[in-house]
């Protein structure tokens, strides 16, 4: 089952023909993601020929001809697509996300770094109106290894498993999933580090929650908003599944952003530390480092 | 970014909310000058980016141009903490009769601006909300409408702020959209005792994603931001996301979060971080070699940790770009490498071949950290 995203999952990308959109529509292919179509207006009616093969399982068959629609509406009636993964530069991201929730894309992936706050909180406003789910922006996507992979997180590091991640930070998830990769995992999702995200903590929680394939949830936050507090919340009354946390920035200074625009401490809110204790009272295990936070999922698997 | 209040203020004025008279300058001479020209009384105020610069004697009045002068030579210069006073701002008095707050923030929690008002302003209005929340009035803004003149007398109705500041309410959030900004605060809005109402100290955080459309920001604002620390300024010039701290351990990483959390480990080794540094998913021996440039110019640094997860770019490729950047950067320090991920073997395999006197490795990044920390120590 997994969440959001599984192998019958029909995957558009806004921005494939650019660099990014190319090199990691490749990389998407490659873990066995349904590609069905890239979007990009100037180039409609092309086809773009990515070196891997569409039969993965024997290696076998053609290399992989991936289509450009003129549109998100275009792409999504030529092939039935439901997912969309947008590339777009920031300046163009608005417009690529309101065009895709008008379409009635059911979720967009939106990886695109360094979107003003505004534009942001107007496509997730727009989005939320017609019933499409925003994954991000200023995140490395999500993977149900063995089945999809929409965005940027490297396939390759991890397996297919019961344990569901969800992370502000996608280089800490990367870390995760590599340090528990002979256990393997059935979903995992970086919800991004910006101030205004789409799908937050509790949505994955929930989602995590309700998933017959998921048997222990990681939950990886960073300093800044409260959003962790309000997982903590969540998981106290919601969530019946043994959840292991890790936070990262209990050295940040007050007042510097520390990477992510979201990463930010302002007086004395959105410290680690407080995030530690409200996971902590909610009965989740919170790791010092992440090689302990991956320790602490091996002792709950073992109980 | 956030602005200094007297940045804040000429930007306020722009969007046609009145603000007190005032000017800026960096000599006490200057202080004498702009009081003359606003009548001999006047307030003095530092400008520094950070609150309760009344508490630390950053704000006094002043009676006539010569007490401004002394005045202004007192502020100058002082510390409030840990911002160096460089500039004041010299303004014109004014009579207050009541004083309101007023802001739209940002509430993550919603993905919405949340518009904040009280009629007690002039105070810490996190105090105020934590002793009687009931005096400060929350209403959120829909992104698609805005405030309009309904919606702010709404506000200012619901907060108890007279109807002239409806007006206000308006222009604020003009500012807010028109300017990229993530906060518009003003507190105190004061009414004065002839009826005006006037913004008498505002503070601005400007978004810095919105920079491409924000052109003249380039020009104007970045080059009076002369808070920053040097090391911090050099690496913004190299394009680094660097941030300066106060320790020994060096660290690079990619990623924010990992980076977050390697200061994290090593201070749970009991050594204090020195910096945060992203260098991202390239890892490209430029990029290497400048982080390392930034780092090794810090004098508190006494070793330095790179910690690298190999997921997009491969372990090898990283270990390549280490090596690479050795042969431009003079290694004064001893420095600790932890590849891990992708090529893990072959990248410590690259980096064993080039025996670097001063290179180690660790297979952990909790090995890893605790390595650098001890390193530090012995030095």
């Amino acid at each position: 089952m997994a969440i959001y995203l599984t192998k019958e999952s029909k995957v558009l990308v806004q921005g494939m023909t650019g660099g990014e959109g190319m090199k990691h529509t490749r990389r998407m292919l490659a873990a066995g993601t349904n590609v069905v179509g890239g979007v990009n207006p100037r180039k409609a009616g092309r086809t773009v020929d990515f070196d891997v093969p569409r039969d993965l399982e024997g290696l076998a068959g053609a290399p992989s001809a991936v289509p450009v629609y003129g549109s998100v509406r275009e792409g999504m009636d030529a092939t039935g697509a439901d997912v969309s993964v947008v590339f777009v530069p920031p300046a163009f991201a608005k417009a690529a996300v309101v065009e895709a929730a008008d379409a009635g894309i059911g979720l967009a992936v939106v990886i695109t770094e360094g979107i003003p706050v505004h534009d942001a909180v107007a496509f997730q406003a727009h989005a939320r109106a017609r019933g499409t789910r925003v994954i991000g922006p200023n995140c490395p996507g999500l993977i149900t290894p063995g089945q999809a992979n929409a965005g940027i997180i490297p396939a390759d590091i991890t397996k297919p498993g019961r344990i569901g991640l969800v992370s502000k930070s996608g280089t800490l998830t990367y870390q995760l999933m590599y340090e528990l990769r002979d256990i393997g995992f059935s979903t995992c999702v970086g919800i991004g580090g910006d101030p205004v995200i789409g799908t937050t903590h509790i949505d994955c929680l929930a989602a995590f929650q309700e998933d017959p394939d998921t048997d222990l949830i990681v939950l990886i936050g960073e300093i800044g908003g409260d959003a962790e507090e309000r997982a903590a919340a969540y998981i106290r009354d919601r969530v019946t599944k043994p959840v292991v946390g890790y936070i990262a920035g209990f050295t940040a200074p007050e007042g510097k952003t520390m990477g992510h625009a979201g990463a930010i401490v302002s007086g004395s809110s959105g410290t680690a530390a407080a995030k530690q204790a409200a996971l902590e009272a909610a009965g989740v295990r919170v790791g010092a480092t992440p090689t302990e936070a991956a320790r602490l999922v091996l002792d709950q698997l073992r109980t | 970014m956030d602005l200094y209040e007297h940045q804040a203020r000429e930007l306020l004025e722009e969007h046609g909310i009145v603000v007190p008279k005032a000017e800026v300058t960096d000599v006490p001479q200057g202080a004498r000058e702009i009081a003359r020209r606003l009548g001999g009384r006047v307030v003095v105020k530092a400008q520094v980016k950070t609150g309760g610069r009344g508490k630390a004697g950053g704000v006094k009045i002043a009676a006539d141009p010569a007490a401004a002068e002394l005045t202004a030579r007192q502020i100058l210069g002082m510390d409030i903490k840990g911002h160096t006073v460089r500039k004041v701002m010299v303004a014109e008095p004014v009579d207050i009769e009541r004083e309101y707050y007023v802001s739209y923030v940002l509430d993550r929690a919603t993905g919405r601006f949340l518009a904040i008002a009280s009629a007690e302003g002039g105070m810490d209005i996190e105090e105020v909300a934590a002793t009687r929340p009931e005096a400060v009035a929350r209403i959120p803004v829909d992104p698609g409408e805005g405030v309009t003149t309904a919606r702010a007398a709404e506000i200012a109705s619901a907060a108890g702020l007279p109807p002239q500041t409806v007006d206000v309410l308006v222009r604020l959030w003009d500012v807010l959209v028109r300017e990229d900004a993530l906060l518009v605060e003003v507190n105190p809005l004061v009414r004065t005792v002839q009826g005006r109402i006037l913004a008498l100290d505002a503070k601005v955080t400007l978004d810095d994603n919105a920079r491409f459309r924000q052109t003249r920001w380039g020009d104007d604002l970045a080059a009076l931001d002369d808070e920053g620390d040097a090391l911090e300024a050099a690496a913004a010039e190299k394009g680094l996301n660097y941030v300066k701290l106060d320790g020994e351990v060096g660290i690079i990483g990619n990623g924010a979060g990992l980076v977050m959390s390697t200061l994290d480990v090593v201070a749970g080794c009991g050594a204090r971080p020195a910096n945060f540094l992203d260098i991202g998913g390239g890892a490209s021996a430029q990029v290497m070699a400048d982080g390392l440039g930034v780092i090794l110019a810090d004098p508190g640094v006494k070793s330095v940790f790179v910690n690298v997860f190999g997921g997009i770019t491969a372990c090898d490729a990283v270990a390549d770009g280490i090596v690479q950047a050795l042969e431009t950067v003079r290694l004064t320090k001893p420095l600790v490498v932890r590849l891990d991920g992708n090529n893990a073997v072959r990248g410590r395999t690259i980096l064993d071949a080039h025996r670097h006197p001063l290179v180690e490795q660790a297979t952990s990044m909790d090995g890893a950290a605790r390595r650098a920390a001890e390193l530090a120590h012995a030095h």
